[in-house]
């Protein structure tokens, strides 16, 4: 195939996290076979899975959980001992300011580099995490073990993407990890769980069935906590008669228009009330608990609904766990759901408002292939549209950060930066405001006061790196000869190094994808 | 576009300079009521999630009220009783302040309220809450946003506040705005700046209007004490946000319609009654409408804010002491022009055979008549373009009347 500039880009920025600085001849290598290069990281066999040491699994990271917080309740009790009594879960402060915990380098850079921005951030994420109460005597306190978690665990995702070749089966995992989002703000567990539950849920099945997908997400205590599944008894159900409790369709509701059919997507509010009763019982063994080890998924036959179930048309006999599993397969396959899948993924890699002839190819791969990702994921791929389509997408705040990793060539060793950053774009690493996860529109991310706030971060990085890169190379690097003239002239007639690297941050050519 | 850049740069360091002040930002309005001298200014916060509008105002004269809300009912006795509005309505009590507005009848709730939207999903339902349209799917713009087109020309009004790093939609659209969130940050230079937005002007004008609006807003959100104090709990956050939104809009040139967003409502499981975490929601609700009257100042005689959510939630409690979603909600109103004092309500009860499908408060309000009602007679947006652009083919919805003093 001839170099082709444009198409290089395409491979590299709509599928891809963008080309890697120093001697990576990403951008070169894209340009002899675009599509090839986009294909080459999903021929890997695991090539999603992020295993590595030091990531623990949802069972021994719940232990953890409970074992902090039996402490935290022992050191309370010990220091007030009239005290008054506080909950002890909620404590929006100490979750909340973690990830803003700690003024890290910019972007890790190595200890040569004059730590001015690094310290600069330091006041403000401090204060970030104390919030109105900041005290400047104030001592930092050290990370419990939730808050040391989750950096580990976005340490981990930051680094394999910062890495990868293209980036392309990262992008695909962020993708389905936000189409089936919780969020990290619902308490301590969600934050202590939300990388596990990536790692567990979503990336072993990226290039694998939907229907697999499906329901390793809803069986995962992450989601089940989330959407507060395991405190939903059945009203006629042992537990639910004993306890005066009953339904809480939260979960039901968001499996359905969420995660499969979508909004209008031909199911009602009795649906909704069905899939409630179908899976009562699905929830994840507790602290003490005799159902199984603390943090796993556990089908608990005392708060399941009893009796059959009508759900979109179809009678469900009552066999326990099997109801909502069967329930799940055909909702995974339902018409509905091929449709949603394909309009938000075509959405997601080519424009806000995708051809629909593509929309259309990738609903038909979705129904014959029942449910296949790797097929969908190829015939995406392989589409003209996704090729001739203009890149008018700006990157998400994750996507563009990272982008900016690679083009330094600078891993992260500490994701302090990083997850600052997505704070004050707001991206917070898995804390979505709500169920249906961060919006993939151009309306959302081009915002005025966040392409502000983009400029005022490309700035900080600029000023830790930027007088030790020749932003003309990294131009090279980044767009070669698919750059404009006017961005070209623009970074060779900056006043310095550190200002045309802002300028080669916050250009197009990176910002567009 | 050298002179773009330089009047750019100039209107920064003005700004920068200047403090508190948009006066090099040609396009702020100027917006005065020629008849009766007075200067509206309009605030518009969205509860994202669906707020439980029978435990905020709780009808608790009525005689299902107390079993269907079970535990979390609030009651007129007891350790934390609710705050009477009048005979029959109660406020929630972690919201004195508001309660105190009514009093001073500079606040007003509207009850039993929807907008035309049935179904119950959160995200189809802010859109027909923001978008003005009867149906969802049409989120291109914000009711706010057209309404800010069709204000009576002469005094021109291009300029609005989103509060946040993203739009809400209410008030996105073609009407520019410009956005301003509480992030401390060290920022990018005005130099590196002004040579971006040339940069985007001549290949990605979208970017260029951006970014080009962003700038001039935090110069004046940053001038002084307002140090941003971003993260906190939500409650503060809610507070803090609402401080600097009333800084920018009391100045005399600042932006006269702003709107903001505050997510958490969706109360699933244990919502809580008088004590718990809508009441920690609400009174940061509280404290954010206490921020808005001291932070606007003298401006808060002219001022509306209209608080909405995008749908109510379930009148029974559900298994885990919270609510599912639902339908009726209310809506408040506060501020120095409002006509307050009041719970203006036609109450469809509470009985079984009353509640919209048997499960949610049945609503007798349209949301968009209350909306339409501050429009026209806050901001003298006519009847016609209130019917038709504003809220497209909602002329039967005639303006609720009466709502500004």
């Amino acid at each position: 195939m001839a170099r082709d500039p444009q198409a290089a880009l395409i491979a590299l920025n709509r599928f891809g996290f963008g080309a890697r600085g120093g001697a990576s001849g990403d951008l070169v290598n894209a340009a002899s076979d675009p599509r090839g290069f986009v294909k080459a990281e999903l021929g890997r066999p695991n090539g999603a899975l992020l295993e590595v040491p030091g990531l623990q699994g949802t069972p021994a990271l719940a232990d953890a959980v409970f074992a902090y917080q039996d402490e935290v309740k022992r050191a309370r009790d010990a220091a007030a001992k009239p005290a008054s009594e506080t909950p002890p879960v909620e404590q929006p402060g100490q979750t909340r300011g973690l990830s803003m915990n700690g003024g890290d380098a910019a972007m890790s850079a190595p200890p040569s580099s004059p730590p001015t921005t690094g310290t600069g951030m330091a006041p403000a994420a401090g204060e970030s995490a104390a919030g109105m109460q900041a005290k400047p005597a104030q001592p930092q306190q050290p990370p419990n073990v939730v808050q040391k978690t989750f950096r580990i665990e976005a340490l981990a995702r930051l680094q394999r993407a910062v890495l990868a070749d293209c980036g392309f089966t990262e992008r695909l995992v962020a993708f389905w990890s936000n189409h089936f989002c919780i969020s990290a703000g619902k308490g301590e567990l969600a934050r202590m769980w939300a990388g596990a539950f990536e790692r567990e849920a979503i990336r072993p099945h990226v290039l694998g069935r939907f229907a697999d997908m499906l329901k390793a997400v809803e069986q995962h205590p992450a989601m089940l906590f989330f959407l507060d599944n395991q405190e939903s008894l059945g009203p006629d159900s042992r537990a639910g008669q004993n306890r005066k409790r009953g339904l809480n369709e939260n979960l039901a509701r968001e499996i359905m228009e969420l995660h499969t059919l979508g909004v209008g997507g031909g199911y009602t509010q009795e649906d909704v009330t069905s899939l409630a009763r179908i899976i009562t019982g699905w929830s994840f063994a507790g602290r003490n608990s005799r159902n199984g080890a603390p943090g796993s998924f556990v089908f608990n036959a005392n708060a399941h609904q009893p009796g059959a179930q009508t759900l979109l048309g179809k009678t469900y006999q009552d066999d326990g766990l099997a109801q909502g599993e069967a329930a799940l397969a055909d909702i995974a396959r339902h018409p509905s759901t091929a449709k949603f899948i394909a309009t938000k993924l075509a959405r997601h890699f080519v424009a806000d408002d995708p051809p629909p002839a593509l929309v259309a190819r990738l609903d038909a791969v979705f129904r014959t292939s029942n449910g296949d990702l790797r097929a969908l994921t190829l015939a995406l791929v392989d589409s003209d549209e996704a090729w001739s389509a203009p890149l008018t997408k700006i990157r998400s705040p994750y996507e563009f950060l990272v982008a900016g990793g690679r083009l330094l060539a600078r891993v992260p060793e500490d994701p302090g930066f990083y997850l600052n950053s997505l704070n004050t774009l707001g991206q917070p690493l898995w804390a979505p405001a709500g169920p249906n996860g961060f919006a993939d529109t151009n309306a959302m991310w081009a915002a005025p006061e966040g392409m502000k706030l983009r400029l005022d971060i490309s700035a900080q990085l600029a000023s830790r790196l930027g007088n030790n890169l020749d932003p003309r190379d990294l131009l090279d690097l980044v767009a070669g000869d698919a750059t404009s003239t006017e961005t070209r002239r623009t970074i060779e007639r900056a006043e310095s190094r550190q200002q045309a690297l802002v300028l080669l941050l916050m250009s197009p050519e990176v910002q567009r994808r | 576009m050298e002179r773009t850049t330089t009047s750019l740069l100039t209107s920064r360091r003005h700004l920068m300079l200047a403090g508190a002040s948009f006066a090099a930002w040609g396009y702020l309005p100027k917006f005065a009521r020629a008849a009766d001298q007075r200067d509206p200014r309009l605030i518009v916060v969205i509860l994202r999630g669906a707020l439980d509008g029978l435990a905020t105002v709780a009808p608790i004269g009525d005689p299902d009220y107390a079993e269907l809300h079970g535990a979390i009912a609030l009651a007129a006795g007891g350790p934390n009783p609710a705050l009477p509005l009048d005979s029959f309505f109660a406020l929630h009590p972690s919201m004195p302040e508001f309660a105190r507005m009514v009093s001073a009848k500079q606040a007003a709730v509207i009850h039993a309220v929807a907008t035309p939207y049935r179904e119950r999903s959160h995200f189809d339902g802010q859109d027909v809450l923001e978008s003005g349209f009867a149906g969802p799917g049409r989120v291109q713009s914000g009711w706010l946003n057209r309404a800010l087109e069709v204000l009576p020309r002469g005094p021109r009004v291009a300029g609005a506040l989103a509060v946040g790093p993203t739009a809400p939609l209410v008030l996105r659209g073609a009407a520019p705005t410009v956005g301003w969130a509480p992030v401390a940050l060290p920022q990018a230079d005005d130099d590196t700046a002004m040579r971006l937005v040339d940069l985007y002007a001549h290949r990605d004008p979208a970017l260029a209007s951006a970014l080009s609006q962003g700038l001039k807003l935090e110069k004046v959100a940053f001038g002084d004490d307002m140090k941003p104090k971003p993260g906190g709990n939500q409650i503060n956050a809610m507070r803090q946000v609402a401080r600097g939104a009333a800084k920018l809009m009391a100045a005399d040139d600042g932006p006269r319609i702003a709107a903001l967003a505050f997510d958490g409502w969706d109360t699933h499981a244990n919502e809580g009654g008088a004590v718990g975490r809508l009441a920690q929601l609400l009174s940061g609700l509280d404290g954010a409408l206490a921020e808005f009257e001291s932070g606007l100042g003298p401006r808060w005689r002219d001022t509306v804010v209209v608080v909405a959510t995008e749908f109510g939630r379930t009148a029974k409690i559900n298994g885990t002491q919270g609510t599912d979603h639902g339908t009726g909600t209310i809506a408040l109103l506060a501020g120095g022009a409002v006509k307050g004092g009041r719970v203006i309500a036609d109450w469809p009860t509470l009985k079984l055979a009353s509640l919209y499908q048997g499960r949610d408060l049945a609503p007798t309000t349209d949301l968009r008549a209350v909306f339409k009602g501050v429009l026209a007679d806050h901001l003298g947006v006519s009847e016609r373009a209130l019917g038709e652009t504003v809220f497209p083919e909602s002329a039967a919805v005639r303006p609720m009347k009466g709502l500004v003093a």
